[in-house]
C-alpha cells in the first residue's frame, strides 16, 4: 500500500539499524561506552517504537525514554475531578470529548462511570460535530472538553470561529491544550534524567514549524530531529539524532520532509492565535509548566466553559491512586514495568491510570507491543 | 396494511397477525411455518444434532453487503457449519420498534429468506413483539438453529497439538470495518463478507484431513477466536503478519481510524486448526469454494508460551496479541 509498505521494510530497517549500531559502538568514536538517552516526546512515536520493535533493537548503550506526549495521559487528575463534579452537578448538559478520555479514571470516579450513571457524554472525532449536537439540542448547554496538542487546538480554534459566526448560543469549550516545546524545556530544566537528545513530534510540527526547537540547541546545547511515524521515518530520525551526537553536532534537523517545515502551518498558526492565547497548565505527574497551556482569549469569552460555568477546583484530589506510576513514566523517570502495578493491577482491561488507557500511553504501548 | 410498525402489531389482534401473515410467513414459505401453530413438529432429521442460538442487534441495519436479516441466517448457519453440522431448522424472533417503517421489515424478512433458501434451511417457527419507539433500534433478531453433524465429526480446540497449522478462509475485517465506515460516514469502499459457510465448512471436511477446531471469527475477530484456541488447547498459537490476508482498504482505514485488523468482526470467515500434513489438501478443497479462494496458512500451534497468542510482524519483531479489552466497536452483529 503506498505512503506504508514502503516505509515498513523490514532490508532498509535492518541497514539502519546496522547503522545506527556502528555509529554508536565504533570503538574509537565518541560514543563508544557512553550511555546515549534519547527522549521521544510524543506518544505516537512511544507507539511506534514499540509496535515495531525499535527499542529492544537498539544498541544496549542507547536508551529511548518515553515523554510525556498522549494527550489524555497529561490530563491532570483535578481537571478530570472537576469535569466529573460538572456532570453530576450540571445534569442537562452534554459533555463532548475524544473517546480515551472516557476511562480515565480521576480520583473518584470516571467519565465512563458517569455515563453508566445518566451523565450525557458523547464521544466525537472531531470537535466541529460539537456544532451538530449543539444544533440539534437547542435546550442543552453542549459543552467539548478538549484536551490535546498544538496538532488538535486549531481545529478546535476553527469551530470556536465557526461557532460564532452561526450564532451558536449553547457551546462552550473548556481547553486543557498543552503546547509541546514548553514541556520539553521543563523536563531538561528539571535534570531528574540524562536527555542527550530529542525526536520532536512529526505531526505538532508540521503545525508549529521546526524553528520552535531552536532553543533546544542554542540554550542547551541539545540536538533535536523532526521525524515521521512509520518504522523506517522513526529509525532514519534516530540515525540522523546519534550521527548528530557521534560529530557533536547539536542541530535542530528534519526527517520528516514530506510534511513538516521550517515555518509551520501558518493558517493553522493564524486561527490558533485568533482564538487562543498562552497560559500555564497543570500536566499530570509535572506539575504547572508556565506558558504551556492555551485559554480562550477574552473576545471569545462567550465559548469558554471556564467563564460560563462554575467549574473551578474545589474537592479535586492532585494526588495520584494509590501505587500509580503514571507521573513518574510521564517524566520518563521510570519505564512501565518498572511500575509496580504494571500488567498485575494495571492492565487495558482495568487501568489504574491514563497511560494504560489511551491508545497513545506508554503503558498501553508497552503492555501490547513488548512483553514476549 | 399500515406504513409503520404501530404498538398494536405486537398486540397480538388483528394487526399481529397480518404482519405475520403477510410480511414473514409469506417472505419465508414454509409449510411448517404456515400451519401458524405454537410450535414447528419435525422428525428428527439426524442422529447427532447441532443447536445453536444468536440475537442480532447490528447498528446499521442496511449496510455494504448485506442487512441485519442476511446476518441473522447466516449468523447461525456458520454457527452450525463450523461445529461440522449442515443446517436444517431455524426459528426467527423479532423485537421491533414502534414506528420502524413496515417496508424496512419487509425488505428485512426478504433477505432472511432469500438467503435461507440458499442455505438449504427452513425457517419454521417465530415470534414477533413490538416495544415502544425509543426502547429498541427499529429492530432486534433472534435466531436459533438445528443442524445435522457430520458423521463421524467432532472438532474441539482442545485437540490442537503443537505444530497443527492455522488457516484462515480469507481477508479479515472486512465487515466489521464495513460497518464502522457506514457510521461513520466515510466514504471508503468496503463490502461486509456476510456469508453462509455451511458449503466451505463441508468441503473442508470431505477432505478427511485431520481438522482439530474450525470457529468463524465473528466479535473480537481473529484475534479472540485464536486466544480461546490457545487458552483451550493450553499451548501458544503463533501467527505471521505478512501471511494474513488483508484488503488494502481495510489496512488503509485501520491506519486512519486506530483500529487493528486482527480485532475486526467477520461475519463469512472460517479460522482453522489441522494437521500439518493435510493442509495442502484441506487448502485445495477451499479454494474450489469462492468464499475460500484466499485461505492461507497463517501460522502454527506451538508448544508455548502457554495460552498465548504470539504475532511475528511485518519488520520481524514479536508481540503478543491480546484479547480484545473492553469497548472497541460500535454495535457490529
Amino acid at each position: 500500500m503506498k505512503y506504508m509498505d514502503e516505509f515498513r521494510r523490514p532490508a532498509p530497517a535492518a541497514a539502519m539499524v546496522e547503522a545506527i549500531k556502528t555509529l554508536s559502538a565504533g570503538r574509537r568514536g565518541r560514543l563508544a561506552g557512553r550511555e546515549i538517552g534519547i527522549m521521544e516526546i510524543c506518544g505516537t512515536h512511544t507507539h511506534s517504537i514499540s509496535r515495531y520493535g525499535i527499542r529492544a533493537a537498539m544498541p544496549q548503550n542507547i536508551r529511548l525514554i518515553s515523554g510525556p506526549g498522549c494527550p489524555v495521559c497529561v490530563t491532570s487528575q483535578p481537571d478530570i475531578d472537576r469535569l466529573i463534579h460538572f456532570v453530576r452537578r450540571e445534569k442537562k448538559a452534554i459533555v463532548a470529548t475524544f473517546g480515551d478520555m472516557l476511562r480515565v479514571p480521576g480520583s473518584f470516579s470516571s467519565l465512563e462511570r458517569e455515563r453508566a450513571e445518566g451523565a450525557e457524554i458523547r464521544v466525537v472525532y472531531s470537535p466541529l460535530d460539537c456544532l451538530d449536537i449543539a444544533a440539534a439540542n437547542p435546550s442543552k448547554e453542549v459543552m467539548f472538553y478538549s484536551v490535546g496538542f498544538e496538532t488538535t487546538a486549531p481545529t478546535v480554534a476553527a469551530t470556536i470561529v465557526e461557532a460564532r459566526r452561526k450564532g451558536v448560543k449553547n457551546l462552550s469549550v473548556l481547553s486543557l491544550h498543552k503546547l509541546t516545546p514548553p514541556a520539553m524545556r521543563a523536563l531538561v530544566d528539571a535534570g531528574d534524567i540524562n536527555i542527550d537528545g530529542f525526536i520532536a513530534p512529526g505531526h505538532v510540527t508540521a503545525v508549529i514549524g521546526a524553528r520552535a526547537y531552536g532553543f533546544l540547541s542554542e540554550e542547551y546545547g541539545l540536538p533535536c530531529v523532526v521525524a515521521g511515524f512509520e518504522p523506517l521515518d522513526a529509525l532514519a530520525g534516530l540515525w540522523m539524532l546519534v550521527k548528530q551526537l557521534s560529530e557533536a553536532r547539536r542541530d535542530i534537523e528534519i526527517q520528516y520532509k514530506r510534511v513538516v517545515t521550517w515555518e509551520g502551518n501558518r493558517k493553522a498558526q493564524a486561527v490558533l492565535n485568533d482564538v487562543f492565547t498562552e497560559a500555564d497548565a497543570m500536566w499530570r505527574g509535572i506539575g504547572v509548566i508556565p506558558g504551556s497551556g492555551l485559554k480562550i482569549r477574552e473576545g471569545f469569552a462567550a465559548f469558554d466553559a471556564e467563564k460560563r460555568f462554575d467549574i473551578g477546583y474545589d474537592g479535586c484530589v492532585v494526588e495520584e491512586a494509590h501505587g500509580c506510576a503514571c507521573g513518574k513514566v510521564l517524566k520518563g523517570l521510570i519505564t512501565p514495568p518498572e511500575c509496580p502495578l504494571f500488567q498485575k493491577a494495571c492492565r487495558p482491561d482495568a487501568p489504574q491510570g491514563p497511560c494504560m488507557v489511551s491508545s497513545e500511553g506508554t503503558c498501553a504501548a508497552y503492555y501490547r507491543y513488548e512483553r514476549v | 396494511m399500515e406504513d409503520r410498525i404501530l404498538l398494536a402489531h405486537g398486540s397480538g389482534g388483528k394487526l399481529s397477525h397480518s404482519l405475520i401473515e403477510e410480511v414473514f410467513v409469506k417472505s419465508f414459505d414454509d409449510a411448517l411455518l404456515a400451519r401458524m401453530d405454537d410450535q414447528a413438529v419435525f422428525l428428527s432429521p439426524g442422529a447427532m444434532l447441532a443447536f445453536t442460538t444468536d440475537s442480532y442487534v447490528i447498528s446499521p441495519i442496511f449496510f455494504p453487503g448485506g442487512d441485519i436479516g442476511k446476518l441473522a441466517v447466516c449468523g447461525t448457519v456458520n454457527d452450525l457449519a463450523v461445529g461440522g453440522a449442515l443446517p436444517v431448522y431455524m426459528s426467527a424472533s423479532f423485537i421491533i420498534e414502534e414506528g420502524a417503517p413496515l417496508d424496512d421489515i419487509r425488505r428485512i424478512a426478504g433477505s432472511m429468506a432469500k438467503t435461507a433458501r440458499e442455505c438449504g434451511v427452513r425457517i419454521v417457527t417465530g415470534d414477533t413483539k413490538v416495544v415502544e419507539r425509543g426502547k429498541g433500534d427499529t429492530v432486534f433478531i433472534n435466531t436459533s438453529g438445528i443442524g445435522v453433524v457430520r458423521d463421524g465429526v467432532e472438532l474441539s480446540p482442545s485437540f490442537i497439538r503443537p505444530g497443527d497449522a492455522i488457516i484462515i478462509s480469507g481477508t479479515v475485517g472486512d465487515h466489521g470495518m464495513a460497518i464502522l465506515t457506514k457510521r461513520g460516514g466515510l466514504e471508503i469502499p468496503v463490502e461486509s463478507d456476510c456469508a453462509p459457510l455451511h458449503i466451505l465448512a463441508a468441503d473442508i471436511l470431505s477432505t478427511g484431513a485431520g481438522v482439530k477446531a474450525m470457529r468463524d471469527p465473528t466479535r473480537g475477530g481473529l484475534a479472540t477466536v485464536l486466544n480461546e484456541f490457545a487458552d483451550t488447547a493450553d499451548c501458544s498459537m503463533h501467527i505471521v503478519e505478512t501471511l494474513i490476508p488483508v484488503r488494502d482498504e481495510v489496512r488503509g482505514a485501520c491506519e486512519i481510524l486506530g483500529f487493528d485488523p486482527l480485532y475486526l468482526a467477520n461475519e463469512g470467515k472460517l479460522v482453522l486448526v489441522a494437521e500439518r500434513q493435510g493442509t495442502d489438501e484441506i487448502l485445495a478443497a477451499m479454494r474450489k469454494n469462492p468464499l475460500g479462494r484466499n485461505a492461507a496458512i497463517i501460522g502454527y500451534a506451538a508448544e508455548g508460551p502457554k495460552k498465548k497468542v504470539i504475532l511475528t510482524t511485518a519488520m520481524g519483531n514479536r508481540r503478543i496479541v491480546e484479547k480484545l479489552s473492553g469497548e472497541q466497536l460500535p454495535r457490529i452483529c
